[in-house]
């Protein structure tokens, strides 16, 4: 789920921050999408009652997890259709690879997944000779270019038109015009072929209905369809928090999802799969497969700083208002989920990965995504929290964790604060003043200067003003 | 009415006009100031960054020095803000320091807060000809919902043509240990504000909370931009004290 990459964070959001043109399309299409968020919810009258509404079904089925799992599982599996628990990624990969060889296949085509992406699936499947063609637009793109989505739902949200035009070109489009239609032609008509030649479909699920046990996928390029009715085969993929217990909630999330994702009112498709081709059916597949990919979200349940994050919906809303992954993108984070959700769920998951704990730092704490969220998730605090047990973990001598126990200190003692205080101001004024160049060199204050100047601490501190002040309103009294 | 001034560290150590400009507003407005001295930090900084107990420690200390304060006012929303949204968790296994921080928190407002919610002022008797455009601080607005206040204080300025920014809720990039930590990222952000602030031409940029003015102005130096940070209180003092001379 993080990317092989051995270098931190600060590096790959320099890395971003240096490709301008990488920040360009970034910020154009996001501020696109939070307007249009924006407007969609600024025309439903109660939007914060629908918030508060779907906040209430997600944590009621998160601490009902079991109960709802079990019921969806009963309902397909009445009905002849087959359910797989994954306890980890591995697992979850290992289902797909043996249902997928079970069925001799050689092509698979899939429609967007994060799920498969969190577990490593396409990786999998390769290895095995298998070829796994992804066949949502933006995810085919960043397949043909050999690299991780950068967005929750705009996998592609990073590339130009003229990339598109290379990469298609390269795939064997020969001279297609970088334009929007002439490029989604190329890719309509690849991708064609792979619907009609795949052997299984898999595709994610943005919510299972457990009273129903349908599947219920949500698409603006109608490849879901394809990859759901064409291929012998169905198999699902979904994180076992996607249920909403009836199909009354489903309705609310219809309203919610689409408008928090892309300001849609409804995206193009949404589709309610339940159950294979049923005798006397004219299409579908013959048999249906969901694996329910736990990989850490059962060990959320009942924690009390974290259980909400099961909540998200997988809309990308937080992404979008997000000003760092507005500005560094989403692979900076260098793990499958970005923007300030994966900054949360990033380190939950992955509890053994050290490399993970930096990503709690990749916000200013401004609030905007839990604003945006549509389920409440309280991710400005949740980011506290992980920094917290970033802080438990380190090293006991670190600068950073001795500073803060001096801090504990000087903050309960009054004149200690006046005596600490009082020589950091002097010190710092004696280096503007005298040894300006060692600024850079000192730790803290040389994140500062680098891109800003320092305040010059001339004068006194306000405590010894306001004396001051005082005494001389005594004098003039 | 006696009112409490927490100052807040940094407007202490590294802003102290806007304190006093907070001080002088405050006393032309009738009310009768006073500073207990042992006052020093909110906690945040050390919370924000993980570390719980340490900003704990401070919060106790500052519960200690108001408790009997019936008005705590500060010109910071940002430390206003931790107070109301971080000190019920930090205190949430202890029923009776839980019970003292509800009482902090039930008496202490940022101080745009203050003037409009409770003196019920608006109209300060200010006049300052100048241009300016009103930056929302996250912490004043998301934490404690300060959107209008500020902006019916500067209304009501004679003189002052103010400018909406575009995306004014949008973060600065400050953060507090974010702007070091990940510096590069933080005067991006910066540099995002800025543009805005430069594209409604107005002389000052205006906010609650002297930490986005500090890195603000830091980063606009650095640009060598003509543009200047004011704080709400300094502005607003600025303005009292013309009209008073």
């Amino acid at each position: 789920m993080m990317g092989p990459t051995s270098d931190d964070l600060a590096t790959r959001s320099r890395r971003a921050l240096d490709d301008e043109f990488l920040r360009r399309a970034v910020r154009f299409t996001v501020e696109r999408l939070r307007d249009g968020k924006a407007k969609s919810t600024a025309s439903i009258q109660d939007w914060e009652e629908l918030r508060e509404r779907a906040r209430g079904i997600r944590e009621h089925v998160i601490q009902h997890l079991d109960y709802y799992l079990a019921r969806f599982t009963s309902e397909l599996e009445a009905r002849g259709q087959h359910v797989h628990f994954a306890a980890d990624a591995q697992e979850a990969a290992s289902i797909v690879l043996g249902l997928v060889q079970e069925k001799r296949a050689r092509l698979v085509a899939k429609s967007k997944s994060m799920v498969s992406e969190e577990v490593g699936l396409n990786h999998r499947l390769a290895a095995e000779g298998i070829e796994c063609v992804e066949t949502d637009l933006g995810e085919w793109i960043v397949q043909l270019a050999k690299e991780p989505p950068s967005h929750l739902i705009l996998p592609a949200i990073h590339k130009s038109r003229a990339q598109v035009q290379a990469l298609f070109a390269a795939d064997g489009a020969g001279a297609v015009p970088p334009e929007t239609r002439a490029l989604a032609g190329y890719a309509r008509q690849r991708l064609r072929d792979v619907f009609s030649a795949a052997d299984v479909g898999i595709t994610g699920c943005n919510f299972a209905i457990a009273e129903t046990g349908s599947v219920v996928v949500f698409t603006n390029e109608g490849n879901g369809r394809m990859v759901t009715t064409l291929p012998r085969t169905h198999i699902v993929m979904m994180g076992a928090e996607r249920i909403l217990p009836t199909l009354a909630d489903l309705e609310l999330f219809v309203n919610v999802l689409p408008r928090s994702a892309t300001g849609q009112k409804i995206t193009t498709y949404v589709n309610m799969i339940t159950g294979a081709r049923r005798d006397g059916e004219a299409d579908g597949p013959e048999d249906l497969h969901v694996v329910v990919v736990d990989n850490g979200r059962s060990r959320l349940v009942g924690d009390r700083d974290f259980e909400p994050v099961l909540d998200c919906i997988r809309c990308g809303a937080c992404l979008n208002v997000c000003p760092v992954y507005r500005n560094i993108g989403g692979h900076a984070y260098g793990s499958v989920y970005s923007g300030p959700i994966g900054a949360v769920l990033t380190p939950l998951l992955l509890r053994d990965e050290p490399r993970a704990r930096e990503l709690a730092q990749a916000s200013s704490l401004c609030g905007a995504c839990y604003q945006a969220c549509p389920v409440k998730i309280p991710l400005h605090d949740m980011l506290v929290t992980l920094r917290q047990r970033a802080a438990e973990a380190s090293d006991s001598m670190s600068p950073e964790r001795l500073a803060f126990g001096t801090f504990g200190t000087v903050v309960q003692n009054p004149w200690l604060y006046r005596l600490t205080t009082g020589l950091f101001r002097a010190l710092v004024r004696y280096l503007q003043r005298h040894a300006a160049g060692l600024l850079p060199r000192l730790p803290v204050i040389s994140g500062w200067v680098r891109h800003r100047e320092l305040p010059l601490l001339e004068g006194k501190s306000f405590r010894a003003e306001y004396r001051k002040f005082r005494k001389q309103a005594e004098k003039q009294g | 009415m006696k009112v409490a001034l927490f100052v807040t560290c940094l407007v202490d150590q590294a802003a102290p006009g806007v304190g006093m400009a907070t001080v002088r507003l405050l006393e032309q407005l009738g009310c009768e100031v006073w500073f207990p001295e042992q006052q020093t930090c909110c906690g945040q900084p050390a919370l924000n960054s993980g570390y719980p107990d340490q900003a704990r420690q401070a919060a106790l200390s500052l519960m200690d020095a108001f408790e009997s304060a019936a008005y705590v006012v500060s010109p910071s929303g940002s430390c206003v803000g931790t107070i109301h949204h971080h000190y019920p968790h930090l205190f949430d296994r202890d029923p009776e320091l839980l019970e003292r921080a509800r009482r902090l928190i039930d008496k202490t407002y940022e101080l745009s807060q203050f003037l409009v919610n409770v003196l019920g002022r608006t109209e300060l008797g200010a006049r300052l000809e100048t241009t300016a455009t009103y930056h929302a601080s996250c912490h004043a607005h998301r934490l404690l919902g300060i959107k209008e206040e500020p902006l019916q204080l500067l209304g009501q300025v004679q003189g002052l043509e103010l400018i909406p920014l575009a995306r004014v809720e949008d973060c600065c990039g400050f953060g507090g240990a974010f702007s070091v930590k990940l510096p590069e990222i933080s005067a991006t952000m910066a540099d995002e504000k800025i543009d805005a602030i430069e594209s409604t031409g107005a002389a000052y940029v205006v906010s609650t909370d002297v930490g986005c003015l500090l890195h603000l102005s830091g980063r606009l130096a650095r640009r060598g931009s003509p543009v200047k940070t004011l704080h709400l209180a300094e502005l607003l003092w600025q303005a009292m004290r013309g009209v008073a001379s």
